[in-house]
């Protein structure tokens, strides 16, 4: 064996190949069959796509590096069962992309933490967390309230997303800026196609208080959204049913 | 063609850039690193929109990975692989191309962090036009290198460039998988991933480990294999060793990825798998470590006398430190603790500070002199000081995150008498703050043995000597002058000797 391995040290394009074999084999077998088993991802009732401005809240919180801090992924474990709800299912994360389950918790995890606090509270918290939390490390972001969200443009943000799968229609990414607005305010004309594309549970309100669209708006309604959308008290995981029935 | 003494031309200026920018980008990476440190301790340090810690902490893991870890690996590679095959680098043209195209690549980058451009996947942030541009210049990267070994003279490759190669073919890999996006507009920044979910996650973890097992290892494991024999002056211990060593590490890296995501929502069989290889990986990981640290049988009294050997030997035993405690924090159950911590945080710091930055500043103490051709360095004894500031910062380092580490892990599952949660997350929180400024004061010492290095190397350069007693012990004999290197690295790999 070793003396055959000279072959290979005397032959560059020989070691290249080599090597590219030796080092796909493993990613091969762990990524390939997530993508055609059925089991990866079992259907779970009540999940759908975000609708625009929660998906322009992911952005935010995507831009200001949030996941560097905080996972949004509750692993099967008592403790965490406990301190943040059920744990995460596969089927709540298919439209992130990326995925937002994080590494790190120097915060704590937020993938169940739509609806634990109200609206008022997560702007105050996030203009100044030490005002009401004082022992927090968390940077603040006054900026997010003042700046006007720009939605112009975030149908083509859809035709993106729905080219790498997730399952916008064309009603969604034409009317795309029409519902992101018609989610930040209280009771806007065009709340019944949000509504209706998006389903009942959508929250739409005037998040921040603020007269004008902010990206605080934003950014609020994806926190709130955070693990609400699957319907867990129909769940059951048996290792027989599927999720939902 | 070449007689035996005669010795190739070499393109030691393209050596040169890349060592100037191992350590300009390396003081900024740890300046970085100590800034957020210390916003972790105090927050009011988070200052306006562009340097909040979110912002900053993609800028000091790419700072210190790709910027100081990836000039470092040009430099050390493009060096290494003309002398152990003695001949010229190919194409001045395009390996000057590579030098700049990186740098290019950093600071887009960098801006991208700061103005709040990424992608949001750890290790991976730079957006798809970054992306593009980094791999145009991987793959010139590649081809330079590929036909620098196709113009060798020498018949076999030696050991250390299986590693190189190893690294660079599969860091392209890794990135052309992990970067598939679809941007919203040709002319906006902003792109989606093509994996979502679950899919992501996997990809995500496949990419960021071996970021780790072929970046960081491979690749630096390549400099050992050619700077620490050239060092002791000793050929590699074991020529099997390293043939075992190579295969069965680029083979077993690759499965790992999945210890990142156990009790996720990853299905178990892929935990599972990523655990089982994560604990054999332990056994490649230190063969190579003992066929480095054996190298010096019958030489280890150079280790009394050559702090720049003694950096790589200790950069060895962080290594197999941190390749011990990786298949340990793996298991599940150990996971289930550590995961989330800041024991993963003084894990990566073992390997990067320990490893990775170790044998980075032994190898570029050996090059120095031999690049700028002085006698030696400008001074041993601050080499001294450097190693033992350093290595005091990385203790108090780790030491510091492995009790912030298991004490949250241990905070976070601790119930009451009654049955509840004994403590609400801010709480645990609030505990680290004194170890944490023991973690920022030992980036501090990290980063002062840094500048006394800058400033070591700044006086070699300029062709000052210190004029201690004891000269360098590699450098005072003309027959050993830096200029063959290769030669006794070469032996045990079957290679011609050439003097």
């Amino acid at each position: 064996m070793f003396n055959k391995h000279a072959v290979l040290e005397k032959n560059s394009i020989l070691m290249l190949i080599f090597v590219v074999i030796t080092i796909s084999i493993g990613g091969l077998v762990e990524i390939v069959p997530l993508f055609r088993m059925e089991t990866t991802i079992e259907p779970v009732k009540g999940i759908r796509p975000y609708t625009p401005l929660e998906l322009a809240g992911q952005n935010v919180y995507i831009r200001e590096g949030c996941y560097g801090c905080h996972s949004q992924q509750i692993r099967a474990l008592r403790d965490e069962v406990e301190r943040y709800g059920h744990y995460s299912l596969a089927a709540e994360s298919m439209y992130d992309h990326p995925f937002q389950w994080g590494s790190k918790r120097t915060g704590p995890d937020l993938a169940r933490v739509g609806g634990k606090y109200s609206d008022e509270w997560h702007v105050r918290h996030m203009i100044n967390p030490q005002a009401l939390v004082p022992e927090s490390i968390m940077p603040s972001y006054p900026h997010l309230s003042r700046r006007v969200l720009n939605l112009a443009d975030i149908g083509d943000d859809l035709i993106a997303l729905r080219a790498v799968g997730v399952p916008y229609s064309d009603e969604m990414i034409n009317s795309a800026t029409q519902d992101a607005y018609a989610q930040a305010s209280q009771d806007s004309d065009y709340l019944d196609g949000l509504l209706e594309r998006y389903g009942e549970k959508v929250i739409a309100r005037n998040f921040d208080g603020e007269t004008h669209t902010s990206e605080m708006d934003a950014l609020v309604a994806y926190l709130q959204v955070l693990g609400t959308m699957a319907e867990l008290q129909n769940y059951k995981h048996d290792g027989t049913k599927r999720g939902g029935q | 063609m070449n007689t035996l003494n005669e010795k190739p031309n070499y393109n030691d200026d393209i050596v040169k850039l890349f060592t100037i920018a191992t350590i300009f980008w390396g003081i900024v990476g740890f300046s970085v690193g100590l800034f957020i440190a210390l916003q972790l301790a105090f927050p009011a340090l988070n200052f306006g929109e562009y340097l909040t810690f979110g912002r900053l902490r993609p800028l000091h893991t790419s700072a210190v990975v790709f910027a100081f870890g990836g000039n470092a690996l040009f430099a050390t590679s493009y060096f290494t692989v003309q002398r152990t095959c003695r001949t010229r680098l190919w194409s001045d043209g395009w390996s000057n191309f590579t030098f700049w195209g990186y740098q290019f690549f950093i600071v887009l980058a960098a801006i991208g962090y700061v103005t709040g451009i990424t992608q949001a996947k750890e290790y991976a942030e730079p957006e798809w036009y970054a992306d593009l541009w980094l791999t145009l210049v991987w793959v010139v990267y590649l081809v330079v290198f590929m036909m620098t070994l196709k113009n060798r003279k020498e018949p076999h490759i030696y050991v250390a460039n299986w590693f190189f190669l190893g690294f660079i073919v599969t860091v392209a890999v890794l990135h052309l998988v992990q970067n598939i996006s679809v941007p919203v507009s040709i002319f906006s920044t902003k792109s989606y991933p093509l994996w979502g979910g679950v899919q992501s996650a996997m990809i995500q973890w496949w990419y960021a480990h071996n970021a780790v097992g072929f970046f960081l290892t491979a690749g630096f494991l390549g400099i050992m294999y050619y700077f620490v024999p050239k060092r002791a002056g000793r050929p590699v211990y074991s020529y099997r060793l390293s043939i075992l060593h190579f295969w069965s590490l680029i083979f077993m890296y690759i499965w790992a990825g999945p210890h990142h995501l156990h009790y996720t929502a990853l299905p178990d069989w892929a935990q599972t798998l990523g655990m089982t290889f994560s604990i054999m990986l332990w056994m490649p990981s230190w063969g190579g470590m003992i066929n480095g640290m054996m190298t010096l049988s019958g030489a280890w009294h150079k280790l009394r006398e050559d702090p720049v050997l003694k950096f790589m030997i200790i950069s060895l035993s962080f290594y197999g430190m941190s390749t011990f405690e990786g298949p340990l924090m793996s298991i599940k159950e150990v996971n289930a603790l550590s995961h989330y911590t800041d024991w993963t945080i003084g894990h990566v710091h073992s390997g990067a500070l320990g490893w990775v930055a170790f044998i980075t500043f032994g190898a570029v103490y050996h090059l120095v002199p031999v690049l700028w051709k002085r006698s030696g360095l400008y001074s041993l004894k601050l080499v001294n000081t450097h190693l033992w500031i350093a290595t005091i910062g990385i203790v108090l380092y780790i030491a510091a995150m492995w009790v912030t580490g298991i004490m949250e892990g241990l905070m976070w599952r601790s119930y009451d008498e009654l049955g509840f949660l004994r403590w609400s997350f801010v709480e645990t929180v609030q505990a680290k703050h004194i170890p944490y400024l023991i973690r920022a004061f030992g980036g501090l010492l990290f980063l002062t043995g840094a500048l006394i290095m800058v400033y070591n190397v700044v006086r070699t350069i300029r062709g000052d000597t210190a004029g201690e007693a004891v000269q360098d012990m590699v450098h005072d004999t003309p027959q050993n002058n830096g200029q063959n290197a290769g030669q006794n690295a070469g032996q045990n790999a079957g290679e011609a000797v050439h003097v």
